[in-house]
């Protein structure tokens, strides 16, 4: 049996959730920043991708990266191809699995009490210090989370892959697409294999996700030192 | 060691304007909630952005609207202690104590003792907020405080997040810190005892307006404005009519009352503390009336009569031991308004 999906499939995943983890933090901030119905516009923008089929995020992704598209004609004339490649199948997964970290890290930022930062700031803290020592920190359950979340989707992203990425043995066959060709040819038994272990994988995120909030304890909310 | 307000702030259906200065003073600010006390703080604080007007704090300008001047709360160096005190949960005692300090750990070390030391927080210090009682949380939001040693300290309803039994206690124990510190501190509070206790001077804010200001006992014993009397705490206030030099007609309480005070042109209220009112043998006694008890309500140690009085009403309060050793637990036939104790109000 051919085991490069697997690591296909785990190597897009890491590579998808640094990306995207990276961004949502970063989109969050910068939305929360925004006033007004420009707000509204980039939040619904970046959500976007949650609520639409990935068969027509995949289409956008094609619009976009294509040989014909603005981005795809730019990188050509780099000599950089991205559709069929393997970089196809990580910006299909960032694009699918980015909402969900902007949203959870978003919510977290959003959970912190105002006053915590209006305090740090009559304090003189300056606001990059802020950010690192009472921002991330208060928020980092929710992030964290977010980033599991966008692993798991990740991982199991299969439509907006599949429009630009294709079905490339050894080069773009990350496991759901894997699992559709085993089931389209046949091969019950094949396709089994890899339904088992994403099962597998994904009880896993679970576990993660619920032993999280429990680092909460950290901070003494629950126990009692001394 | 001075601070100058001087600022507008314009809400929806509302607008916030406010004017004072304090000297090296503790200033109340009593207003009801939602009068715009806590926004003037955070104005002052940088938090909020007026419309117009100015801040000045030791001669530095923290905002002025004319010049475009808007120095960032960081800049600002005015400490704010706010209602749920906001500390780090993420940090412990000590940590937060010294989050406002330049330096390496080392170096903020004697200051974090030295305030702890100063609150007698000293057994608190490796403990997370979550594990300290209200009051403990308060001595550590006020010692992160004085350890960053701004210039104008403000403090927004600072007791009201404490159960009824300490906060006395602490009272005494704030008012003892911040008579040693020697800044220009505001308190903000729409509890008048606490006010009382803690400020030389107080302003009276009256949806977004300050009516007035002047020294703590000036002001409780003769309010002037109907608005400052509501908030020092005066329970019987009628419209009144002037009728003569020294008498004035209480319309709500149907009684010609006569007054030591001089009646003026302004006068359009008249009030009595409830406290003031006592009882009366004769009908023919000076502003005298016959007691009607409505209605009686009881505190843990006192009385509350409420009288009928023609188409208002009239709350007397009086201690438990007045009522069983002076009344003999008996209603009196008449109540009078002695006229040393009516305040006239505008």
């Amino acid at each position: 049996m051919d085991w490069s999906p697997l690591l296909i499939s785990m190597k897009t995943a890491a590579a998808a959730t640094i990306i995207t983890f990276f961004l949502g933090i970063c989109a969050a901030q910068k939305v929360m920043k925004v006033k007004g119905r420009f707000n509204w516009f980039l939040d619904g923008l970046f959500t976007l991708p949650l609520v639409l089929p990935p068969t027509v995020a995949g289409f956008f992704l094609l619009v976009l990266f294509g040989k014909h598209g603005p981005v795809g004609q730019l990188l050509s004339l780099m000599g950089i191809q991205i559709v069929f490649k393997w970089s196809a199948t990580v910006i299909a997964a960032v694009v699918i699995a980015f909402p969900l970290m902007y949203r959870s890290a978003k919510a977290a930022f959003e959970q912190i009490d105002h006053n915590l930062i209006f305090a740090a700031r009559t304090l003189g803290m300056p606001d990059i210090k802020i950010f690192w020592k009472i921002n991330m920190p208060l928020a980092l359950p929710g992030i964290i989370s977010g980033g599991i979340l966008a692993f798991a989707r990740a991982l199991g992203e299969f439509g907006a892959t599949l429009m630009i990425a294709g079905n490339i043995p050894k080069v773009t066959q990350t496991i759901p697409v894997a699992i559709y060709m085993a089931v389209q040819g046949g091969r019950m038994d094949r396709a089994a294999v890899w339904v088992i272990l994403i099962v597998l994988i994904s009880f896993a995120v679970i576990f993660f996700m619920n032993y999280l909030p429990n680092r909460k304890k950290k901070y003494g909310a629950w126990e009692e030192k001394e | 060691m001075s601070l100058h307000v001087d600022i507008t702030k314009k809400f929806k259906g509302f607008s916030l304007q406010v004017k004072f200065s304090t000297d090296k003073e503790r200033l109340g600010l009593l207003g009801a909630s939602g009068c715009g006390k806590s926004m003037t703080l955070k104005c002052i604080a940088g938090i909020e952005k007026p419309d117009e007007g100015s801040i000045i704090l030791n001669d530095r300008v923290l905002f002025d609207s004319q010049k475009k001047i808007d120095l960032s709360p960081q800049q600002r160096k005015a400490g704010y202690l706010f209602q749920n005190y906001a500390l780090f949960p993420n940090m412990t005692v000590e940590e937060n104590i010294g989050c406002g300090l330049k330096g390496s750990k080392k170096d903020k070390k004697p200051r974090v003792d030295q305030m702890i030391e100063l609150l007698h927080i000293k057994d608190l210090g490796k403990r997370y907020p979550m594990q300290l009682s209200g009051g403990q949380q308060q001595r550590v939001a006020l010692a992160r405080i004085l350890a960053y040693e701004p210039d104008v300290l403000m403090f927004d309803e600072p007791f009201s997040a404490l159960d009824a039994y300490l906060k006395e206690n602490l009272q005494q124990e704030l008012l003892m810190v911040l008579k040693e510190c020697h800044k220009d501190i505001i308190i903000v509070s729409h509890n008048r005892d606490e006010i009382y206790g803690l400020c030389e001077k107080i302003a009276i804010i009256n949806s977004g307006n300050l009516v007035l200001t002047g020294n703590t006992a000036d002001i409780f014993q003769k309010p002037v404005k109907l608005a400052a009397a509501r908030l020092t705490g005066c329970k019987n206030i009628s419209s009144a009519k002037k009728v003569s030099e020294y008498e004035v007609e209480a319309l709500e309480w149907g009684m010609v009352l006569k007054t030591e005070e001089r009646v003026s042109e302004h006068t359009r209220y008249v009030g009595i503390r409830a406290h003031d009112i006592m009882p009366a043998e004769e009908i023919t006694e000076e502003n005298s009336t016959p007691c009607i008890p409505f209605r009686f309500t009881d505190s843990p140690f006192e009385k509350n009569i409420i009288l009928s009085s023609n188409s208002g009403k009239l709350w007397w309060k009086i201690s438990k031991a007045y009522w069983t050793n002076t009344l003999k637990e008996k209603i009196p036939e008449y109540i009078k308004l002695p006229k040393a104790s009516l305040m006239l109000l505008e």
